[in-house]
């Protein structure tokens, strides 16, 4: 789960790691009245979920999701701007994404900007911290460009952070003798919040030094575990539907796996694996999967239907390929939870349906008996070959 | 003779009065997998399909029954604990089923496994079976499986009924059949199952499934290289999936341009591997492979 740049800026205040002063508004009077509170150099920034907000610009034409504002009333008409409207990013896609909130924050004299992250890493089974002094751009082009310019510092997860290792940060990133202390304080902070929430990214970016050797985080990105989040309510509280594909929401509410993607096949599939294996076959025969959907080991009917909903209400949807290994879920149960769900729905698009496994003959008979336009497929590549023709008959 | 599971096998099922538990329990036992016992905790006492003996602690369970084998059904939130029971009471096969485990509680279970004489197969996982010993311990259809010399190894489930079911039509059966499991921290890895395959002499030939996420399929590759004669196949899914997008599992993911299917697929083919285009060309792939090696 990922949450806002004001919401992280809060966890990070609880947690003692400094940010610049600022406040989040939901209305341009809002925003004049947090920005009567501050001093004179603020900066008004956009809150969506997606990144490259500075360098992105709105569909009304006004550009930058990052401004500076001197005064209350300039940042009224900034926020103005933004609010409401649509912002498109390098990470949004071409839709972009409507601000509905902007954060107010007062912009810091910056000496330097360094990089400070905690992933979990699946190699290492432990959390590592990943630093740089070439903060505020994109650590992986630091990584490309000089790979010695990042320091990795493995974190044992029976110890915790040790003290020399957070003081081996602090020398390494630049910290004066006398600032050490203070940074290795501030290195912890970050770990604590990294492990009180569950968390699988913490990413600080830019971490600044001002001018008068105070530090801030002034900008951060936090990922949390998803399978953790049933311990934290008040992380769960953060989430934002609205920056989530509908879809993808409506999905998770039938306990179904769904991603969006930019094909015109859809295809339902029980098990991750493979769905993702049904996804590249469909591609290799020549079509593109408009999405991934498991339907999990277990589906019942109502899922299948539900399922079926969201694909049959998709537009750019042109047919639709089923893949079911039917293992302890049996075929025929399958293949009557697919016809009562054509039935209930309505198909506008041609199904290719490819049963295999438990009772996979009860299952094929029921599908053939039912009268509907289902295109049976025995093999797997006849049922990619078979769908990715019928999308393309439809065009 | 096959790897880790066979007719010495004596299981016993951590949460077996739940309802996939007891589902599941039934299925393995039907199979032939000797269950000799479950655990729940405060059903003590109480005896499974009215015959295996339910204790309150694995402890119990393994002193009164000799339980070598344990399999977790326990719900996320208290499963890393079942499994640090399993360990703390020497059980040495331990297969966690359960999906949706915290990482963090995984990463301090991996700390726990290190110096014990436990083995961890997954979690999230279908689990393990060995056709031959009749001996199945996870949630994977049985009859799908047949007696046989191939040796399959995966990150999935569903998928692997694929791959299995392609083998056993092409007339080939199973040596033993590892679900490793999809999230990004676990136990057995890719390349573990590899070497015990490779050290197993029933076993002639290895299928490797592998998908987008983490290097342990790099790292089977290398092994492979090496160490390996036997005929290996591989499939890699993903090809097609978005970067930064976890795919239904919570370990795939292509994060920082790193994990991709085509930089496994290239390791694997550069380790002399069979890849298989599709999913479809598992089976012809391995029998490719296997008539390339003679």
């Amino acid at each position: 789960m990922n949450i806002h740049e004001y919401q992280a800026k809060e966890l990070l205040e609880k947690f003692s790691v400094a940010t610049p002063p600022g406040k989040v508004a939901f209305t341009p009077d809002e925003a004049e009245q947090v920005a009567r509170s501050m001093g004179n150099n603020l900066v008004v920034k956009a809150q969506i979920h997606a990144g490259g907000r500075g360098k992105g610009s709105f569909t009304n034409g006004v550009k930058g999701g990052v401004q500076l504002a001197k005064t209350a009333s300039q940042v009224k008409s900034i926020a103005a701007q933004m609010l409401g409207n649509t912002l498109v990013t390098h990470q949004t896609g071409a839709d972009g994404k409507v601000v509905k909130k902007v954060l107010i924050a007062e912009s810091v004299n910056i000496d330097r900007e360094i990089y400070f992250a905690i992933v979990m890493d699946r190699a290492m089974n432990a959390p590592v911290i990943i630093a740089s002094r070439q903060g505020g751009m994109d650590i992986e082009s630091v990584a490309a460009k000089s790979p010695e310019a990042i320091y990795k510092e493995v974190v044992n997860p029976a110890l915790g952070l040790q003290p020399y290792q957070a003081r081996k940060l602090s020398k390494l990133l630049g910290f004066a003798p006398a600032d050490m202390k203070d940074a290795s304080k501030l290195f912890h902070a970050v770990y604590k919040l990294f492990m009180a929430n569950d968390c699988s990214l913490v990413e600080i970016n830019p971490l600044v030094v001002t001018k008068d050797g105070k530090v801030f985080a002034l900008d951060a990105k936090l990922n949390f575990d998803d399978n953790a989040l049933f311990r934290h309510p008040e992380i769960l509280a953060m989430r934002d539907l609205d920056e989530e594909d509908p879809r993808e929401v409506a999905a998770s509410n039938f306990g179904l796996n769904y991603i969006g993607l930019d094909g015109d096949i859809g295809c339902m599939v029980n098990g991750a694996g493979l769905a993702m294996a049904t996804m590249d076959i469909i591609h290799f025969y020549g079509g593109e999967p408009a999405n991934f959907l498991d339907v999990g080991g277990g589906a019942n009917e109502q899922q299948v239907t539900e399922a079926f909903k969201i694909l049959t209400s998709d537009k750019r949807i042109k047919a639709i390929l089923v893949n079911i290994f039917g293992g302890i879920m049996k075929c025929d149960i399958i293949a009557q939870g697919i016809i009562n769900a054509v039935r209930a729905t309505s198909l506008p698009v041609p199904l290719v349906v490819r049963l295999e496994g438990t009772n996979v003959e009860k299952g094929r008979k029921l599908l053939q008996e039912s009268n509907l336009p289902i295109i049976a497929a025995n093999a797997l590549a006849d049922a990619a070959e078979k769908v990715v023709k019928a999308a393309k008959e439809q065009k | 003779m096959s790897v880790l599971v066979g007719k010495n096998t004596r299981l016993v099922v951590q949460g077996i009065t739940g309802k996939s538990g007891s589902f599941h329990a039934k299925s393995c036992m039907d199979y032939g997998t000797n269950l000799v016992a479950g655990v729940t905790p405060a059903r003590g006492g109480e005896l499974f399909e009215g015959k295996v003996p339910v204790f309150d602690t694995l402890l119990e369970a393994r002193k009164e029954t000799g339980a070598n084998a344990s399999m977790v059904f326990v719900p996320p939130a208290f499963a890393a604990d079942s499994i640090l029971e399993a360990v703390d009471a020497g059980v040495e096969l331990i297969v966690c089923i359960t999906e949706g485990i915290p990482v963090q509680d995984m990463m301090r279970v991996k700390i726990a496994l290190k110096d014990s004489k436990s083995l961890l197969i997954g979690p999230n996982c279908p689990g393990i079976i060995n056709p031959e010993g009749r001996c199945k311990i996870g949630i994977m259809p049985g009859y799908i499986h047949q007696p046989g010399k191939v040796g399959i190894v995966s990150r999935s489930g569903t998928l692997t009924y694929e791959a299995v079911w392609q083998v056993t039509n092409r007339g080939l059966g199973q040596s033993t059949c590892i679900g490793i499991g999809g999230d990004p921290i676990h136990g057995l890895t890719q390349r573990q199952a590899v070497e015990l395959f490779n050290n197993d002499p029933d076993t002639e030939a290895i299928v490797m499934i592998g998908e987008i996420g983490g290097s342990e399929e790099e790292e089977a590759a290398a092994y492979i290289k090496q160490h390996v004669k036997k005929p290996v196949a591989a499939f890699i899914a993903g090809q097609t999936a978005p970067p930064g997008r976890r795919m239904g599992h919570a370990g795939a993911i292509v994060s920082g341009g790193k994990g991709t299917a085509a930089a496994k697929i290239d390791a694997l083919r550069e380790a002399g591997i069979a890849v298989a285009k599709t999913l479809a060309e598992i089976g012809d792939t391995l029998v490719e492979a296997i008539r390339q090696k003679k």
